[in-house]
């Protein structure tokens, strides 16, 4: 059964919505660009040992936008100052795709903020080969389905996406992906100093990428790997860019050995 | 009123089968592009709008669109230049000037300054956002298009009246040393025309800055709502808004006999028309529009100015399948269009006695001051192109001249839009009459 609540925490100056969930040590899960999907069977599973702490990130769900957050960066350092306010610091984080991106700005200016960093997908650095995806450049719809290598066989995915696209969820699409091409579309969903400021960096950090991911490609996992020298990789084979509901028994497996939960 | 013409400038040599692929022009690789043929068109171009003057139209208009064989116009500007030398009397009107996705209102500031001393003082300055296709084309934030088209335009008028030098340190531009040494020849500045498919934003903005508002096409119905919302800001801003607030331009298309003007109309739809200027992915990018513009756009079952429909909406939401494309069902779709949206007068078509009536119910419904005729799409040939212009130059356009003085539609230079003011607590007049559309058959 879900054990989790929505609530709604000051955080540097703004509101913002957070799910907390589960009980534990407290683990920081930053969503991917296109907004929280919902409690998933890998939240239920990790929140067994530990305590989720999911914000939505400002201008997705019901967090307000903040005007003067400009690029990820400054979203990096809002979050900083949220971990601050709230006193969390040292604390795991998850992130996903731009969750990832922004995790890893927060480690750069800040190396002692996370204890443990687990990046699924991780956009942010400019792959050596390969590109990230474009998705500005296609539907909602389409980007979802690339999202997922199979989509028809991904009971999680056809349980949040599937079906028919309602207007109100298509506006809250709408309003994620707004917001990510405002903070996001120049340079595309990186930023070129990141990996000269991960130098140095030496949290430990798992790097989880499916072998099928036709978002994110493995040059960016490259860029990471080299650029943060305590890192490791954990590929799950035949996922996309959602390993957590395309393969909830290994992404769980990975993350649990990780985090020794 | 002003009368005008205004042609896309369609690129003629471009099968039909590659765009209805491609489900839209936009995208179309440039391997297509014959520089022999353009060559010969963007001269031709230029010398038809010479021709428009001939003729006798009041204004010539031009717009741009990028990376899009729809329109060659890339740079408007170029060619505004060209009719500025080339031109005596028509005045230019730009419908307009991408700002957002230009990106460097400085050097725009100093390019129409230019182009209005060349044809000194016969320049008519728009500006747009710029279709959804080119924030992509020209890598320009959608989610900061509103915010950049409203910083840009007030950065320009200010580098036209503002002696410099002035150092500018805004939030979209920045420049150390604002001091253009060409000056616009009108003062203070060349007039604005705003072009616009029924955002409310924009709609707001130019009643609120007493520019003229020009409706693309737009379905007669919601254009009268809008119509009634451009005057009702005029009216908190203290004017009454007037047929000099507003003007229509509409896909007209003339001929010798209804049969070769209907074949010819069929150009309209060439590829897709308007409603295939670019697939869904690359109309509405992120941002682009707001909420409430979205909203009021899936109401607009019809397709509009490039293709911003609530069909696209729906299409964007679903996007339906991808598979082979049946162009003879396509094109037998596209026709049956046609014919609806002649029934809505959203496209004239015919000799000058059968469409004389009907643009005289436009401008009886709208009541705009300026009436321009979008000449006609598609791969169309001179011959046929000039024979329409002339036959609405010498037939229809004196009929619209004697209707509009009998209804009473001064143009912006007659009556300058904001000059009638409205004392607080005093309600506006109308300013469209919708009684003719219940006989039209249209709501």
């Amino acid at each position: 059964m879900a054990n989790f609540i929505e609530e709604t925490v000051k955080a540097a100056g703004s509101e913002l919505a957070l799910v907390r969930g589960g009980s534990g040590r407290p683990l920081l899960v930053f969503h991917d660009e296109l907004g929280y999907p919902g409690w998933m069977t890998w939240n239920e599973k990790l929140a067994q040992d530990r305590t989720l702490l999911i914000p939505s990130q400002p201008g997705f769900g019901k967090s307000p936008r903040i005007d003067w957050i400009l690029d990820y960066r400054d979203l990096a350092g809002f979050y900083s100052q949220m971990v601050r306010e709230m006193k969390l610091a040292p604390i795991d984080v998850i992130g996903f795709s731009a969750g990832g991106f922004i995790a890893a700005e927060m480690a750069a200016a800040d190396p002692a903020i996370f204890s443990h960093m687990v990046l699924v997908a991780p956009m942010g650095i400019k792959p050596a080969t390969g590109e990230i995806f474009d998705f500005f450049a296609v539907t909602v719809r389409r980007h979802l389905m690339a999202t997922v290598a199979d989509p028809a066989n991904t009971p999680e995915y056809a349980k949040i996406y599937g079906g028919q696209m309602t207007p109100d969820r298509f506006e809250a699409f709408e309003d994620a992906r707004a917001e990510t091409a405002r903070i996001g579309w120049e340079p595309f969903m990186h930023n070129p100093s990141l990996p000269h400021l991960l130098r140095g960096v030496k949290t430990p950090t798992l790097l989880v990428w499916g072998t099928h991911d036709k978002v994110v490609p493995r040059g960016c996992i490259d860029g990471y790997r080299d650029a943060i020298a305590n890192s490791q990789v954990a590929e799950i084979d035949g996922a996309g860019h959602r390993p957590e509901i395309e393969n909830v028994a290994e992404f769980d497996r990975v993350v649990r050995k990780f985090l020794a939960v | 009123m002003q009368i005008g013409y205004f042609t896309e400038r369609p690129y003629r040599w471009l099968p039909e089968e590659e765009i209805l692929h491609n489900r839209g022009y936009f995208a179309v690789s440039n391997s297509h592009f014959d520089r022999e043929k353009a060559a010969d068109d963007y001269h031709y171009y230029l010398d038809e709008y010479c021709y428009a003057e001939d003729l006798g139209f009041d204004v010539v208009a031009l717009n741009e669109h990028h990376g899009n064989p729809f329109c060659m116009g890339s740079v408007m500007n170029v060619e505004a230049s060209v009719l500025a030398y080339r031109t005596r009397r028509v005045r230019i009107v730009l419908i307009g000037n991408p700002l957002p996705v230009i990106k460097h209102p400085l050097r725009m500031a100093e390019e129409l300054a230019e182009i209005d001393l060349i044809s000194r003082g016969r320049l008519v300055t728009g500006w747009v956002r710029g279709a959804g296709s080119e924030q992509f084309f020209n890598n320009a934030n959608p989610a900061y298009n509103r915010e950049m088209f409203n910083e840009a335009h007030d950065f320009i008028v200010q580098a036209w009246t503002r002696p410099g030098p002035w150092r500018y340190e805004g939030k979209h531009f920045h420049y150390r040393h604002v001091n253009p040494w060409a000056l616009p020849y009108q003062k203070p500045h060349p007039p604005m025309w705003i072009p616009g498919v029924l955002s409310p934003e924009t709609v707001q903005w130019c009643a609120e800055h007493r520019y003229p508002y020009i409706g693309l096409g737009t379905q007669l119905g919601p254009t009268c709502d809008l119509w009634d919302f451009y005057a009702d800001v005029a009216a908190k801003n203290g004017y009454q808004a007037g047929p000099e607030n507003f003007g229509y331009l509409i896909p007209t298309v003339l001929a010798d006999s209804e049969e070769k003007a209907q074949s010819i109309a069929n150009n309209f739809v060439y590829g897709g028309g308007q409603n295939a200027f670019s697939a869904p992915q690359f109309t509405m990018p992120p941002g682009y529009n707001s909420k409430g513009a979205i909203r009021m756009l899936a109401k607009q079952q019809t397709s509009t100015w490039l293709g911003v429909s609530g069909e696209k909406i729906r299409e964007s939401m679903e996007e339906g399948d991808t598979g082979a494309v049946n162009y003879d069902e396509v094109r037998r779709k596209l026709r049956s269009g046609l014919q609806k949206v002649q029934q809505n007068l959203q496209v004239i078509a015919g000799t000058p006695k059968s469409v004389i009536p009907k643009i005289k119910s436009i401008l009886s419904v709208l009541r705009p001051g300026i009436f321009i005729m979008f000449s006609i799409q598609g791969p169309v040939g001179n011959d046929d192109r000039r024979t329409s212009m002339r036959l609405f130059a010498d037939e229809v356009m004196p009929a619209l001249k004697e209707h509009a003085k009998a209804i009473d539609l001064p143009d912006p230079f007659q009556r300058a839009p904001g000059s009638v003011k409205l004392s607080t607590g005093s309600s506006r007049i109308p300013v469209s009459d919708r009684s003719p559309l219940a006989e039209l058959g249209l709501k």
